[in-house]
């Protein structure tokens, strides 16, 4: 599929601007309002505050990829229910609603696209799709991208946004942290690039596994990261936890990651590091 | 002092009458008791809960790393710190020999008694204990040494300093380093298999479950907290997850249940330890019938396969 189609469709099942109740939309960090069209345009950027709203997986390929580039792949793997698990709703059931709210049967959008006139393989994660959480077709698409990159040469990007391993998959959950970092090990071996994106939330088994791998980490300004939530540390270690603990800026300072990387400037730095590190 | 979870009352009994008729050293009442005890056992474990399994793997006379490191190896020594930051003593690292067989061996380790437990941590490993086990790996496959991993943690810890060092990457970095490891290794879950701080040492040719192991994605208390909103759906959430070892071998996730003996390696840590020994021995001379590359190309190809998903024809 074309991205151009696939942008329609997702942009058909979302309320458009156009329809928004009221067309305004607020920012949740300086509670500004502001006019929806106006910040579409800015990237969901506050033009007030500068924080970095969260965005869903189309918009993120439609900001990133260089126009017309993008064409999707594996999009017809679709999540089973491996454990026939029941929380207080079914799995099922929880996967239908997502499909119902992304237009999408997973977690990740995954294909071929250049950025900055470079070639490679993209994945993102949409964390309206279950929390964006990490379950076998995630996997999956992850290893089927990686195996592509390095059938065509080519670097890897993956944009995570994720609240980490989808329980209701349990252990087939679990195994797909070994399973994408094998993969990239793969990768490395090839003397191919890995940029990791990590933007608002990245967590649990996500952060855990591929995530921390990128031969260049980069963080959106303001995003959280960690391994185990602020609120199960706070209850953990019975203290309050300093300010800006786990931010991207937080992590930078610690050096766990390479840089914090402005929304507008991103799909530039990405393209010039690709390029830098393409053969 | 031997601990007994509800549902061992009856071993508890009978074992107090073997006690008492050994001190009595009456060799006939003795003889009698223990044939009541097999059959007890027998009735009692054969038919466990799945949460009757997780309070087994978590129960606190099972061995621990420690306690089979010392029944199994000789002329071992234990060696320490991944060279940066400290020594974690939630992980032990060991170079030694088992039987004839030299190798490593790496253990997450639980403490017994308040001041050890707080030692090692409750067993939940800082970033610098992964980083412990992978400079062990590492040293293990420069000298071409087999590594046994035993995994035993409620899950790598969730603290300030710990994220701080990149607690993530450190579990990350030994799933990427693990998955093409050049020497041959064997992960075996002890007692408790908790997500990825168990998985950063469960990466492996073989990874084996004890009978009363448990090994999964998130705790059950964290998963009823989460998923049900409710902390009393604990045995329920347990159960939903699957996570004993024959839940997970009939998923074809592990690759073998270790012959623990019935009444459980709490009570028999000698043929727990055997148990474990054996199929080590075993395992790392089937495995190195075959090359290095063919037993990478395997293990990647184990990983590789592991989900389960529906593939529609493409449109
Ligand atoms: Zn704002």
């Amino acid at each position: 599929m074309i991205f151009g189609d696939l942008l329609k469709k997702v942009k058909r099942e979302r309320p458009s601007p156009k329809d928004a109740p009221k067309h305004w939309i607020k920012c949740k960090k300086c509670q500004a309002i502001m006019y929806y069209k106006e910040i579409a345009e800015k990237s969901f950027v506050c033009p007030k505050c500068d924080n970095h709203m969260r965005i869903n997986a189309a918009q993120r390929i439609e900001m990133l990829t260089d126009a017309g580039s993008f064409e999707e792949h594996d999009a017809n793997l679709k999540p089973i229910d491996p454990l026939s698990f029941v929380d207080k709703k079914s799995y099922k059931q929880r996967v239908e609603e997502s499909v119902e709210k992304t237009g999408r049967h997973s977690a990740v959008i995954s294909g071929s696209c250049t950025i900055g006139g470079i070639s490679t393989e993209l994945v993102v994660f949409d964390f309206d799709f279950m929390g964006g959480s990490l379950g076998s077709v995630e996997g999956e698409k992850i290893v089927r991208a990686v195996n592509r990159a390095i059938e065509r040469r080519v670097g890897v990007v993956i944009v995570s946004a994720s609240g980490g391993a989808r329980m209701q998959e349990s252990t087939f959950s679990l195994m797909q942290m070994a399973k994408t970092s094998a993969a990239l090990r793969r990768l490395d071996k090839e003397k191919l690039p890995f940029i990791s994106i990590l933007t608002d939330p990245t967590f649990g088994g996500v952060s855990a596994s591929f995530a921390m791998l990128g031969d260049i980490i980069i963080a959106e300004p303001g995003t959280i990261i960690g391994f185990a939530g602020a609120r199960v540390i706070k209850q953990t270690i019975g203290a309050e936890l300093p300010e800006g603990f786990q931010s991207a800026e937080f992590l930078v300072e610690h050096g766990l990651i390479d840089m914090v990387e402005h929304r507008k400037t991103l799909k530039s730095t990405v393209g010039n590091l690709l390029k830098i590190m393409s053969r | 002092m031997a601990f007994y979870l509800d549902f061992e009352n009856k071993i508890k009994n009978i074992q107090e009458e073997i006690e008492l008729a050994e001190i009595r050293k009456d060799d006939h009442a003795k003889a009698i008791f223990e044939k009541e005890l097999d059959k007890v056992v027998e009735q009692t474990y054969s038919n466990l809960s799945a949460y009757q399994q997780l309070q087994l793997a978590r129960h606190q006379d099972r061995p621990y790393a420690i306690d089979y490191v010392k029944l199994i190896m000789h002329d071992y020594h234990e060696i320490h710190g991944e060279r940066t930051f400290r020594d974690d003593p939630a992980i032990v690292c060991y170079m030694g020999y088992i039987d004839e067989q030299k190798c490593v061996v790496i253990g997450e380790q639980k403490g017994r008694g308040t001041k050890n437990k707080l030692k090692r941590n409750f067993g939940m490993p800082h970033p610098e204990g992964y980083r412990k086990a992978l400079r062990a790996v590492k040293l293990a496959e420069k000298f071409n040494l087999p590594v046994l991993m035993l995994i035993d943690t409620p899950g790598a810890y969730p603290g300030l300093g710990a994220e701080e060092r990149g607690q993530s990457e450190a579990i990350a970095r030994n799933l990427y380093e693990l998955s093409d490891l050049g020497t041959t290794t064997i992960s075996v879950v002890i007692g408790e298999g908790g997500s990825g701080g168990a998985l950063a040492i469960g990466v492996a040719d073989r990874l084996a479950m004890m009978r009363y192991s448990v090994f999964s994605v998130i705790s059950p208390e964290g998963c009823a907290a989460i998923l049900w909103n409710d902390p009393t759906k604990v045995e329920t959430a347990t159960k939903a997850l699957k996570i004993t070892a024959e839940d997970l071998k009939e998923l074809d996730l592990i690759d073998d249940i270790i012959d623990e003996p019935l009444i459980g390696a709490h009570r028999d840590k000698n043929r727990a330890a055997d148990a474990i020994k054996n199929y080590f021995l075993r395992e790392v001379s089937a495995l190195e019938k075959l090359s290095i590359d063919e037993r990478l190309a395997k293990r990647y190809a184990r990983l590789e396969s592991i989900g389960r998903f529906q593939e529609d024809s493409k449109a």
